[in-house]
């Protein structure tokens, strides 16, 4: 394996974990808050369909953008309000959620464009274009670092960089601002924020919001970015993967980025190396194509360690009987 | 009162309509969905056309999950549509069950042999075709590496690789093809993502023609490789119009003749049981060449192409089939 292989697969790494590392800031946003979130998928799955149906309409990717997110806000107010203001189960919301954007896509999509469920193929300006980071040209003759940023780094969309960019500000907006501060006080005891005079509800609705955002960030990157284009269920399974992202990270955000990256490069390196002879033994596909979860279940059962999520988390805040 | 007499004529007049409806051929579309630029959609059109030219209509289905099969082909039997077809390899298990049930009723299987007397087996000689891609894709390209997405991985997936893997080889000795497959379940049907990615990589490891058999996944991989300005090669209906100027070609897989010719067995009372294999003499594969890739194939390839059909159709080459020993002499999977 040489140099060339292993940028290409750190290439690879990056585009794959950006709607993973998208979605799990979502959740964190949820969870921390105290609202269990695994209708992740759903929300994902639905902006990727409007962003794409928005895009293919408007001929603008950032309209598709703004449709995406709108779409997953929208389901996002739909679980606060279940589980927030009617105080119902936040798992049963989450999976109601999930359904509701698995069924709804396609029947849309279907009578918006008569093509069984798929949106019409995007281009040009419909698709976040790939971008060339300043410097990059100049730059790739530096050994080692140089070829680095030039493959590695440049030659995403724009918003790999804005999830980059959102890791640290969510850092910053969860541990060094007062918003953060109440936000994590709501997940972990919702009764001593209330004491202090800070509606629980607002703060839960503000987080559940920031995750519909979010979401539908991930969701238009599948769609705008990554593909050109809708098809029925095509988040397969990501948010899921996103939501084990975030339990391994123990609900941090840099841990976060490190946990995503982690299973982007197991499904880069299942994509590039379907066999390989190792030792003499043939490993078959379907090994190298199990290997990410496999990898998920040994990581998360032997070496995380306690993940203890915010101790509010699932429970509706009920302020007097 | 009345709203029962009314809802008792509306299901008398149901069930009239039922009756005149009989003997109108079925078709059931595979999982994938009728609109997969590919296989499916290669067998409605055969359908569309049947309809637009004998003036007949008929009944379909669309699967949603791989638990459907048996309760739909049922169903499709018990309305009264003859001859029903199923589509995909995936039917043979199920329809081996059913067709002993309704031995009235005349099926047809594609892709996959069910041995029934009421039952038309229709194959492809996909290996043949991917042969003739195969040495397109060799002949196109200038780095001298060449690849290939699958969806599932299944023997009939196998089958198109390795013919592909051959007809490449056939033109030089020192072409390198990698294969790729999408996934194990049938979901891998339809992902484009990772088509996407699974083309880019192999983008990235010199190929700069990629073949995809894989449905609606094949979309996203065909979309990559005109990202990345490379070659593709699309499959089973012509996909030369998605992306001008990058796909090369498209191996047919005439489905939708397979379609038609059962339905007008069906109008004509002619259906005949039994195998039937489509291969280049039949036109049941075959490349394709229309406007949109006619400045991209240049007059060697579609002479080398040629040479090889009339040397297949004769016998004097003689591509290996995946699917009869399990194994393949010019990939290592």
């Amino acid at each position: 394996m040489d140099l060339t292989t292993i940028l290409q697969i750190l290439d690879s790494t990056l585009r794959l974990a950006t709607p993973l590392l998208f979605a799990a800031l979502a959740g964190l946003f949820s969870e921390r808050s105290g609202i269990i979130d695994i209708g992740l998928e759903g929300k994902m799955l639905a902006a990727a369909f409007f962003s794409a149906s928005v895009a293919a309409f408007t001929g603008s990717v950032w309209m598709g953008l703004a449709g995406g997110i709108a779409a997953s806000v929208v389901l996002s107010l739909i679980h606060g309000l279940a589980s927030i203001t009617f105080q119902g189960n936040q798992l049963i919301s989450g999976v109601a959620i999930n359904f509701l954007a698995s069924g709804t896509t396609v029947v849309i999509g279907e009578a918006w464009f008569g093509l069984g469920g798929r949106t019409p193929q995007l281009e040009g300006s419909g698709r976040f274009q790939e971008m060339t980071l300043p410097f990059a040209e100049t730059l790739s003759a530096v050994p080692i670092v140089g070829p680095f940023y030039a493959t590695v780094l440049s030659g995403h969309s724009v918003l790999v960089y804005v999830g980059l960019v959102t890791v640290a500000l969510t850092w910053w907006v969860l541990f060094r601002t007062r918003f953060g501060l109440r936000l994590r006080a709501v997940g972990e005891n919702p009764e001593s924020v209330d004491t202090a005079g800070v509606s629980v509800a607002k703060m839960r609705f503000a987080a559940v919001m920031i995750a519909g955002v979010l979401c539908g960030i991930a969701g238009a990157y599948l769609a705008t970015g990554l593909a050109a284009g809708f098809v029925k269920e095509m988040s397969a399974g990501r948010g899921f993967i996103a939501l084990a992202a975030l339990i391994f990270a123990k609900w941090r955000p840099v841990p976060v980025l490190f946990a995503c990256l982690l299973f982007g490069l197991l499904e880069a390196i299942g994509n590039r190396f379907q066999n390989i002879d190792l030792l003499g033994v043939n490993v078959p596909t379907q090994f190298m194509q199990a290997l990410p979860y496999i990898l998920t279940v040994v990581i998360l059962a032997g070496f995380v360690g306690k993940a203890i999520p915010p101790r509010a988390g699932g429970q509706p805040y009920v302020k007097e009987r | 009162m009345t709203l029962m007499t009314k809802f008792l004529g509306a299901a008398g007049a149901l069930a009239l309509t039922a009756g005149a409806a009989l003997a109108e051929p079925g078709l059931i579309i595979d999982l994938g969905g009728k609109f997969d630029k590919s296989f499916n959609e290669s067998a409605y059109t055969g359908a569309q056309r049947w309809i637009e030219e004998t003036g007949g209509d008929y009944t379909e289905t669309e699967l949603q999950s791989e638990a459907q099969r048996e309760q739909n082909m049922r169903k499709m039997a018990e309305r009264g549509a003859n001859p029903i077809v199923v589509l995909g390899f995936a039917n043979a298990s199920t329809l081996e069950k059913v067709a002993p049930d309704y031995p009235d009723t005349n099926f047809a299987i594609v892709d996959m042999v069910v041995d029934a007397p009421n039952v038309k087996s229709i194959v492809f000689t996909e290996h043949t075709g991917s042969y003739l891609v195969g040495i397109m894709a060799a002949m196109a390209s200038e780095t001298g590496t060449v690849s290939f997405v699958g969806g599932m991985d299944v023997p009939l997936i196998r089958k198109f690789a390795c013919g592909y893997a051959q007809g490449a080889k056939s033109v030089s000795d020192d072409i390198n093809v990698i294969a790729n497959m999408t996934g194990n379940t049938p979901t891998a049907w339809n992902d484009p993502v990772k088509g996407a990615e699974l083309a880019k990589s192999q983008i990235s490891q010199g190929s700069d023609v990629v073949f995809a058999a894989a449905g609606g996944t094949g979309v996203g991989v065909l979309q990559a490789a005109a990202d990345e300005g490379v070659y593709s090669i699309g499959v089973d209906s012509n996909q030369n119009y998605l992306h001008p100027g990058s796909v090369l070609t498209s191996m047919l897989k005439r489905v939708d003749n397979a379609v038609y010719d059962v339905f007008e067995e069906g109008r004509n009372d002619a259906f005949a049981p039994g195998i039937e294999v489509l291969g280049i003499s039949e036109e049941g594969v075959g490349v394709a060449v229309d406007e949109n890739n006619e400045s991209l194939v240049t007059e060697e390839m579609m002479a080398a192409v040629d040479e090889a059909k009339a040397k297949i159709a004769s016998g004097e080459i003689e591509v290996h089939d995946y699917t009869s020993d399990d194994s393949c002499p010019a990939l290592s999977f």
